[in-house]
């Protein structure tokens, strides 16, 4: 008898099953529970009234939106001039920048603190930053790179054709038609940035926590209620950006063929 | 006309891509108001010639003149020309206004100037009710009429259309070649149209230019082109044809299939071998022998729409191809007659090929780097040295297997001659041999080469 197609899905989800829903399932539950088991809301409450975990959320978005536009700044040129054949006709300088990826991330923390140690800069926000930025700016060039390496010259001709200087070529034609690049490069920094922990904890010596940060300290100190409350907050707040975002990059690539 | 009457000039004009020199020393004006057409198979250049006029590649040496200047090294957004592009490029991230307001806004033209223009752009091109749609709802030839009038909007002196019709389906071409045409009557401006088929630039073009592998074969108006052309290639290439080897006897004098016959040509020498171009509607055939020049036996009848296509086997074993609006039943004796004015001499590009060839030893020589036997070369010929040798078109020896011959080519153009096929053969070292054969190749063939020893002859 013939194994249908669907057959071979089963190992995947249950996989899925077991890594990914029982998890999320889970930390729905312990959210709406007090420590003895009790329906509560309490958890969720406990935040907006909590000034340290506000303020930690809200220290963490302003050091992904700084991190963010720093990989935005740094990743976008770059990512333009590995696409410009002008500049770089092989493949090995695009491997070159990807190359940081290949490398644990808390290796390569681990490694630029000790450098900082070394160099005798003081650990905080500067150090923090460039972490971040060393750590997820492969995360904003690979994207872009992506799209502006597949953008069909012609446009660019086009707009020239028409009168507009190599300037006007890049804002009006180059950077619009390469916004769903940029919109995946942004989600790929930002999101994971929100609820990173470990780069704060190594480049600042928690000096600086993070979001992150509190739901490990939380979980590690076997208050499992409140650290599930805190980190469903985070998935839903990530959840909602990358669902208007989503929106937009399907308008974007529809606009691109 | 006088030079005051061109818009653009071009001198020695030349460009290469790594190393393949893709236009060779292009000279060409072009008058003002003109609709002037570039016509030629893919890979002649005539894109290429396209963007240097455009300013998208910069050329290797040589000028493009317009208004007294040299712009060959002026940037595309400060020539005073716009291009109809392949694919037309319209900016998917604009609606139809967007992009035909482009230009206008670019040069910063007041708001409401701009809204007259676009819209009178958009009429011009019957898309007034599209302003706010986007570019991917649009069909191809409605993105073609947007590009144009994106194009248009900027007020060029000077339209650049690159194969703007090659994308659309049939029906839609021939509308379209009406439309353009008409709208160049309407603008009073240039049009530069680049083209491979043969029928849109007769139908649209004052001028034609005729592109082979990067030079210009030749110029001038469709019928010029038609009736006159100077060589087999622009022969072959516009409409169908009878190309023939024949034997210029003396002047209006000229012998092919067997026959002699009077023309109008002088001027080409006695008994020299020249090409005749015969179009096929211009052999008269009858179902009488009296009066004619030639007999013949149909062999096939083809109704083509308008006229019949007839294939005749003449009395000296020639195959024609004529064209008539009755049809002739096959297997039947038939008389024809070609009149002086319809037979178009022209010149053989060669008559043999020659290349340079090296001494190896007395029976030796190395040609296009492999070993070739020859005959004996006898005295003065010192291993090493440099001879020229000539070998008939016809002594070329074509292999189905590419291992059997000592070279090897592919077949990269075929032309029936009547009784046999001339082919041109590119060598795998980039070179060409012409070959007369009566073995019916297709074109892309692999082929194998074998020269007879007796048949590689010294010239020099």
């Amino acid at each position: 008898m013939a194994v249908r197609r669907y057959t071979w899905s089963y190992p995947y989800f249950i996989f899925l099953a077991i890594f990914a829903v029982l998890p999320l399932i889970l930390v729905a539950v312990y959210a709406f529970q007090d420590a003895q088991g009790h329906f509560t809301f309490a958890n969720v409450t406990r935040f907006f009234s909590d000034s340290n975990a506000l303020n930690t959320f809200a220290v963490s978005i302003e050091v992904a939106i700084e991190n963010t536009l720093i990989c935005l700044l740094l990743g976008y040129p770059a990512a333009w001039i590995l696409a410009n054949k002008k500049y770089n006709s092989s493949m090995v300088t695009v491997i070159l920048f990807m190359l940081p990826m290949w490398v644990n991330a808390l290796m390569r923390t681990l490694a630029t603190a000790e450098l900082f140690n070394m160099l005798g800069v003081g650990l905080g926000k500067g150090t923090l930053l460039f972490g971040m930025v060393y750590d997820y700016l492969p995360f904003m060039i690979y994207p872009i790179y992506n799209v502006l390496n597949k953008m069909d010259n012609s446009y660019a001709e086009a707009a020239a054709d028409l009168g507009a200087n190599p300037m006007q070529v890049f804002w009006k034609i180059t950077v619009p038609l390469s916004k769903a690049g940029i919109v995946s490069g942004i989600l790929m920094v930002f999101m994971p940035t929100v609820s990173t922990f470990a780069i704060s904890e190594f480049l600042t010596n928690n000096k600086i926590k993070l979001f992150g940060t509190i739901i490990q300290e939380n979980i590690n100190s076997s208050m499992w209620n409140y650290g599930a409350a805190l980190a469903l907050i985070m998935l839903i707040i990530i959840g909602l950006t990358s669902l208007l975002s989503d929106n937009e990059e399907k308008e974007m690539e529809e606009g691109a063929l | 006309m006088g030079k005051e009457n061109h818009i653009i000039e071009i001198n020695h004009l030349s460009k290469s891509y790594g190393g393949t020199e893709v236009l060779k020393d292009i000279n060409l004006y072009i008058n003002k108001g003109e609709f002037i057409t570039i016509l030629g198979p893919s890979g002649c250049g005539k894109t290429t010639l396209l963007r240097l006029i455009g300013g998208f590649s910069n050329p290797d040496s040589g000028e493009i003149i317009m208004d007294g200047k040299d712009i060959s090294g002026t940037p595309p957004h400060l020539r005073p020309l716009n291009t109809v592009f392949q694919k037309y490029a319209l900016f998917p991230h604009l609606d139809v206004y967007d992009n035909v307001a482009f230009g206008l806004k670019l040069a910063h033209v007041p708001e409401d100037e701009i809204d007259k223009r676009v819209r009178k752009m958009l009429k011009m091109v019957s898309m007034s009710d599209y302003e706010d749609r986007d570019i991917d709802s649009l069909s191809g030839g409605q993105q073609q009429r947007v590009a144009i009038a994106r194009a248009l909007a900027n007020m060029p002196k000077v339209l650049l259309l690159d194969e703007p019709l090659s994308a659309l389906d049939a029906k839609m071409r021939k509308d379209m070649q009406i439309e353009l045409k008409e709208l160049h009557k309407k603008m009073g401006i240039t049009f530069i149209f680049v083209t491979h088929d043969q029928e849109e630039a007769l139908t649209m073009s004052d001028t034609i230019v005729v592109m082979k592998e990067g030079r210009i074969q030749q110029i001038g108006t469709p019928v010029d082109i038609y009736n006159e052309p100077v060589n087999e290639f622009v022969a072959n290439f516009i409409g169908e044809s009878n190309i023939l080897d024949a034997t210029m006897i003396e002047d209006r004098k000229v012998n092919f299939i067997g026959h002699d016959f009077e023309c109008v040509d002088e001027g080409f020498g006695n008994d020299v071998p020249v090409d005749v171009v015969i179009r096929p509607e211009d052999i008269y055939i009858m179902k009488q022998l009296a009066g004619a020049q030639f007999s013949g036996k149909v062999t096939s009848c083809t109704f083509k729409g308008v006229f019949y296509e007839i294939f005749v086997q003449t009395d000296n074993d020639y195959e024609l191809m004529i064209q008539d609006y009755n049809p002739f039943e096959i297997g039947s004796e038939v008389g024809m007659l070609i009149k002086p004015q319809d037979i178009q001499v022209m010149h053989k590009s060669c008559t043999r090929n020659e290349m340079d060839a090296e001494v190896i030893d007395d029976t030796h020589l190395r040609i296009f780097g492999e070993e070739f036997e020859c005959k004996s070369l006898g005295e003065g010929h010192e291993a090493g040295s440099k001879v020229r040798v000539g070998v008939n078109f016809n002594k070329i020896d074509l292999q189905d297997n590419q291992e059997d011959g000592i070279l090897w080519g592919e077949v990269a153009n075929l032309l029936y001659k009547g009784d046999h096929y001339h082919l041109l053969i590119r060598i795998d070292t980039g070179e060409d041999l012409l070959v007369d054969t009566n073995d019916i190749w297709d074109k892309g063939d692999l082929v194998g080469i074998k020269i007879a020893p007796k048949d590689i002859k010294i010239i020099g």
